[in-house]
């Protein structure tokens, strides 16, 4: 790892303008994506800004309709939290099957979030339930946040605050891992909300990252039952082909999971 | 280069390091507890883990600057004199390692794993649990076998200092 400024601001005033004074900062949260990236030497900010002792990112508030979760919440926090599970808990179960138990005690939502891995899970419980991302200047509907592999729409210096997700009337989280790596080679969070409007989010296979798969959406608005999607597959030129998974094996993994994710709704399924 | 002061083992260190510096070089290079050991260095295989502030994580991607003020468990803090930790003597009764090398992160992550556990904990679990240690000898029969047993010590113990 090259040399690197270490800060931690108390404060979102302070963040935000140390990052604006400085030249090649980067924020730090649970730092399990961003420290590795700067152990191979695949980045190399002159500053790191740790985000986590702000106290506006830290919390869990939970409405009727809403959850608000800090951006510095580690999944092993939402894992755990008997708050969520009693309004979604399939994304209790989303946060606790990522990474491992020490990766979990570490890592963050926020981080998560804004990284914007194509095959992190939270992307997908963040575009099927219709969140909105707060920022430290504005707030953004989940349909206008990703903009592709590990690009969203927060700006340069831009902080993730708090994200809050709408509580449907039910929902299901299904992956399928990649046995060695343990991310995503598909995974699907289906969630019907409470307006009736059902949002289907596919993670760990679009070549673009997170996406809502509309055919799976109108199929399952039309019959909400697993068999609904029986057959449907998304096109193979939008998916990701590599070394673990070609795009046509991905393609019909998204057809399993979705379908899973129906069969198992309030729950969690993790293959 | 930041004065980093945390509490090892019990006894408070406070050093003067880089900020890139890691919690596993803070320990290894600064402190010279080699027990905790660097397998991987992604992030992966665990045999870094060590406890801080009750909670098992991977000492190699975490900055010591980060954790400035926190409470840090390692292997070397587990015996009482020549008294193994129980969960050390379970890995030894059960021969629980091969080569040994990912020992110090397995037994880390065991010793947390069972007190958040409270040593409620079954194969399933265990297994589960210990998703992020690796054992490239492949010996986990064992080493499962032992984290039952040093959890079922765990919660005798227990059960007789609740009576």
């Amino acid at each position: 790892m090259y040399e690197t400024t270490y800060h931690k601001p108390g404060t979102l005033q302070e963040a935000v303008s140390l990052f604006s004074e400085v030249e090649e900062a980067a924020y730090l949260s649970g730092g399990h994506t961003l420290i590795p990236t700067m152990k191979g030497r695949l980045a190399a900010p002159a500053h790191l800004i740790d985000v986590r002792r702000i106290p506006e990112l830290s919390g869990i508030t939970v409405g009727p309709d809403r959850i608000i979760i800090g951006a510095a919440t580690t999944h092993a926090t939402v894992a755990a939290s008997e708050k969520i599970r009693s309004l979604i808990p399939s994304l209790c179960g989303l946060a606790g099957s990522i990474g491992d138990v020490q990766v979990r005690h570490v890592g963050t939502i926020g981080g998560s979030v804004a990284n914007n891995d194509p095959a992190a899970d939270y992307p997908s419980a963040v575009l099927a339930l219709d969140a909105t991302l707060h920022t430290d200047r504005r707030s953004i509907p989940a349909s206008e946040y990703f903009a592709g592999l590990y690009t969203t729409a927060l700006e340069p210096g831009e902080i993730l605050v708090r994200i809050e997700f709408k509580v449907p009337e039910i929902a299901g989280y299904a992956k399928f891992r990649n046995p060695a790596s343990r991310y995503a080679l598909a995974a699907a969070f289906v969630a019907r909300h409470r307006d009736g409007n059902i949002h289907v989010a596919i993670t760990g296979a679009g070549n673009a990252g997170v996406f809502r798969w509309m055919e799976a959406e109108e199929a399952l608005q039309a019959r909400f039952e697993p068999d609904a999607v029986k057959g449907l597959l998304p096109d193979e030129n939008d998916l990701m082909g590599d070394m673990h998974a070609p795009a046509d094996y991905r393609a019909h993994l998204v057809g399993v999971v979705t379908r899973r994710a129906v069969e198992n709704l309030g729950g969690t399924l993790i293959e | 280069m930041s004065n980093v002061a945390i509490t090892v083992n019990g006894t408070l260190h406070t050093k003067e390091v880089e900020d890139r510096t890691l919690l596993v070089q803070f320990l290894r290079d600064h402190l010279g507890l080699t027990g905790t050991h660097v397998g991987c260095d992604t992030t992966q295989c665990g045999a870094c883990t060590v406890i801080v502030d009750g909670k098992a994580v991977k000492s190699c991607t975490i900055l010591a600057a980060s954790i400035e003020g926190a409470s840090v468990s390692t292997v070397e803090g587990l015996a009482d004199g020549e008294k193994l930790h129980d969960v050390q003597a379970a890995f030894h009764e059960h021969h629980g390692l091969q080569c040994g090398f990912c020992t110090p992160g397995m037994i880390m992550a065991s010793v947390n794993m069972i007190e958040r556990h409270d040593g409620v904990l079954d194969e399933a679990t265990v297994r589960h649990e210990l998703e992020g240690n690796l054992c490239r000898c492949t010996g986990y029969h064992n080493i499962i076998k032992a984290v039952l047993s040093a959890a079922e010590k765990h919660r005798t113990a227990h059960a007789v200092a609740a009576e």
